[in-house]
């Protein structure tokens, strides 16, 4: 075999298999592709890396918490085992100093008052309520994150014969986060400028990449293309006023500016003075989506373990009762 | 008929006598459970009943320790489950089982269905008994759709609301009775929390009408026997063996393998079999993009969307279910039971099967172009199988010769004659 035929091979070996890595699926309704990612707690035998998750809290905490309250979760819960388990003294001092105080009451006077969130409180968001949220944001309004891990899912995109056995996969290997990929495929997919589309004399859309866009005319940027059926032509729907090109994003217009940034929080930093991961746009996003599903999904560790010593049990029990009733059947043809 | 064998129990002592006399349940236990003769033939497609049994009572017992800490009133019942997730003891292993363990009933339920129909246990003389599990599974949906609403999520609200307003077609029958119905149904001009209490309500009294109709199920079957894998009955001696060791040990085995698949969803895919949106609290101002119900129902969603008309839609939706009731008239094939010996039938058999998959997995997508089409050939086969192939294939089909007797099938035509060997004891 020449070199290039064995390039020729190679980059064909490379690419199947690379096709039958990547999984695609879409965002609810989006019918958007999004990447299964390979998450520290896929899979059956999968539990959360509680590194990961202390990255992801302080991802939060810097970032997120801005817009997005996590009323669901608890301070205490940031100590307890199966999750991001910081020291209790330093949740108490996170609790003390944190952003928004917390409404109680009425006192002896009869009057509500606000004071610092104890342990034992749900985290303060940054609004009253959603009417509070929608004026300060324009009239978005960004949601609660405490269930939206689990409140987000993926759709099969593809060919229908497969879909069984695809979904038999998923069961049998226990896939159970698309929503934890879709929040990473929305945060690391956002794009400066909607994509290129030029027009065909039939008046159909068609993509064009972003270098072929530069020095061509008549380019439309389309947030995302009404197909038309027939004759009429496909209708090019541009990105509105104030909203970011999203490529996770059902309808690829979200209101939400870009979030993250290259080094946007300073992680801890190993003993030769480099971060434990690199602070990437990439990372930043993985480490806060794996705190959301911790966040949506506290008990998952202890689901898991218990899960195993359970089907453990089950399995020998089943095993004993298999030669149980072969015995007693022996004697008895049926 | 075999099943009404002797009673062979002998109470021992004089407080079981005593109590035979007065109220013999002992004796009901041993006719009934333990030596109740069962045919020696049954394959696993049998302990399905077993099983459903068991998920029964796994239901009620989950779903009145989950009442323990469920809210429910609009304002606090979708915060209240997440509470009983996070913050009660083991209360995210209690929704689980009950949320996955209606899923896992409903498997069973439809195996047990098909094995009817497969082996033709709906024929005489077990119409009764047949048309006793079409009411369970009846008040099983009915309560799996009460249920789904409790957690007041997203697709809680939204598909109460669609199932609710599909009573509003009737408006077209009687002026005026569709949304009297409607409005009857949500206590009030929309859906509220008043809604969400009714079908709290509703949904904790339904399982125990269940717990009735199986009670009579079983008593239906304990009078005309099982029926076997060869559509006979058991006739002698040789064709049964007691149900205790010999069902029982087959259907604790089976149960077993069934708890391994039940519990696998509930510790490693326990969102598998649930909708993502049901994750965000119910908002009557946000449609969901795609409002689905759970997927034991979309076989029925599908023939619901298929019909062009809405009341049609309805009236094809509720027939689906009904016309179940009358298949022991419908099939007029009387000279064999099981399929076993219907070369033809057999066909139709798993055409009818594919249909209700075909039919289930269009009920979750939406109803346009090619899925819309398909929905429809799978409406019209699933109605033509009840109402053409049964009935008139059942006139036509030249069936195959059964063997004499289950003994027969099981130990050869000399084995059948004289002895079987492992005589069971006590044989009434």
């Amino acid at each position: 075999m020449t070199t290039s035929k064995k390039i020729a091979a190679f980059v064909f070996v490379a690419s199947v298999a690379g096709i039958m890595n990547t999984t695609v699926a879409s965002a609810a309704g989006g019918g958007v592709a999004i990447e299964r990612q390979a998450w520290s707690f896929s899979g059956p035998f999968g539990l959360y890396d509680q590194g990961q998750l202390q990255r992801g809290f302080q991802v939060y905490q810097n970032v997120c918490a801005g817009c997005h309250g996590i009323d669901r979760v608890r301070f205490r819960n940031l100590v307890e085992p199966g999750g991001p388990g910081f020291p209790e003294a330093d949740v108490k001092a996170l609790a003390a100093d944190w952003a928004n105080a917390v409404v109680d009451g009425p006192n002896d006077d009869g009057e509500m008052f606000e004071r610092p969130p104890r342990l034992s409180d749900a985290i303060p968001g940054p609004y009253k309520n959603e009417k509070q949220a929608r004026a300060a944001q324009n009239g978005a309004y960004p949601p609660d994150l405490s269930l939206i891990a689990r409140a987000r899912g993926v759709e099969y995109t593809g060919p229908v014969w497969w879909h069984p056995f695809h979904m038999l996969k998923d069961m049998a290997t226990a896939y159970q986060e698309g929503g934890v990929d879709y929040i990473y495929a929305l945060l690391t997919g956002y794009r400066d400028e909607a994509p290129a589309f030029k027009r065909t004399e039939d008046g159909k859309l068609v993509a064009v990449s972003d270098a072929d866009a530069e020095d061509a005319t008549g380019v439309e940027r389309c947030a995302s293309v009404t197909h038309a059926n027939g004759a009429e032509k496909d209708v090019c729907v541009a990105l509105q006023e104030g909203m970011q090109y999203n490529a996770a994003f059902p309808g690829h217009q979200i209101a939400m500016t870009p979030p993250l940034s290259d080094e946007a929080v300073e992680y801890k930093k190993n003993a030769d003075g480099k971060p434990v991961v690199p602070e990437t746009t990439a990372q930043h996003a993985r480490d806060v989506a794996a705190f959301l599903a911790w966040a949506a999904d506290p008990s998952h560790d202890q689901r898991k373990r218990l899960g195993w010593q359970v089907l453990l049990y089950l399995l020998i029990t089943t095993i004993l009762l298999y030669y149980a009733k072969k015995a007693i059947w022996k004697r008895v043809k049926h | 008929m075999m099943a009404h064998h002797e009673s062979t129990y002998e109470p021992q002592g004089r407080w079981a006598k005593w109590l035979d006399e007065r109220l013999p349940v002992p004796r009901l236990v041993h006719d009934q459970l333990v030596e109740f003769p069962t045919p020696r033939n049954l394959n696993y497609l049998w302990t399905f009943g077993g099983i459903l049994t068991f998920c029964l009572v796994a239901q009620i017992i989950t779903g009145i320790v989950l009442a323990m800490h469920y809210q429910p009133s609009g304002a606090d019942a979708f915060n209240s489950v997440d509470t009983i997730r996070r913050d009660v003891n083991y209360g995210w292993l209690l929704t689980k089982l009950h949320a996955v363990g209606a899923s896992m009933f409903f498997i069973a339920v439809y195996i047990h269905i098909f094995r009817g129909l497969y082996y033709g246990s709906y024929k005489a003389p077990r119409e009764i008994l047949w048309i006793l599990g079409v009411f369970i599974f009846i008040a099983m949906m009915a309560t799996a759709f009460l249920g789904y609403a409790l957690p007041w999520g997203q697709m809680s609200f939204w598909g109460v609301t669609v199932i609710t307003n599909l009573f509003s077609s009737l408006d077209g029958v009687i002026d005026g009775l569709g949304t009297a119905i409607v409005q009857w149904l949500w206590g009030g001009y929309s859906i509220t929390g008043k809604t969400l209490n009714r079908f709290f309500s509703l949904h904790y009294l339904v399982p125990f009408i269940i717990v009735g109709l199986v009670g009579l199920h079983i008593w239906a079957l304990h009078v005309v026997g099982q029926n076997s894998p060869t559509g006979l009955d058991v006739k002698t001696k040789a064709d049964a063996v007691p149900m205790y060791p010999f069902a029982v040990a087959k259907d604790v085995f089976a149960m077993f393998v069934f708890l391994i698949v039940f519990l696998w969803f509930v510790f490693f895919v326990p969102d598998y079999m649930s909708h993502a949106d049901n994750y965000t609290p119910a908002n009557p101002l946000a449609t969901p993009p795609h409002i689905v119900p759970e997927w034991y129902f979309l076989p029925f969603y599908a023939i619901l969307r298929a019909i062009p008309s809405k009341l049609g839609g309805v009236m094809a939706m509720f027939a689906a279910i009904v016309v179940l009731l009358f298949v022991p008239w419908l099939d007029r094939c009387r000279t064999v039971r099981s399929t076993r010996y219907r070369p033809v039938y057999k066909w139709f058999f798993w055409a009818l099967v594919v249909a209700c998959l075909g039919l289930g997995y269009l009920g979750a997508k939406p109803p346009e172009g090619a899925y819309i089409v398909w929905a429809r050939i799978f409406t019209v086969y699933y109605f033509a199988h009840f109402l053409l192939v049964l009935p008139i294939l059942g006139l036509i089909e030249t069936t195959n010769q059964p063997p004499a007797s289950i003994a027969e099938s099981v130990l050869g035509k000399a084995g059948s004659d004289s002895r079987a060997d492992a005589e069971p004891a006590n044989q009434g």
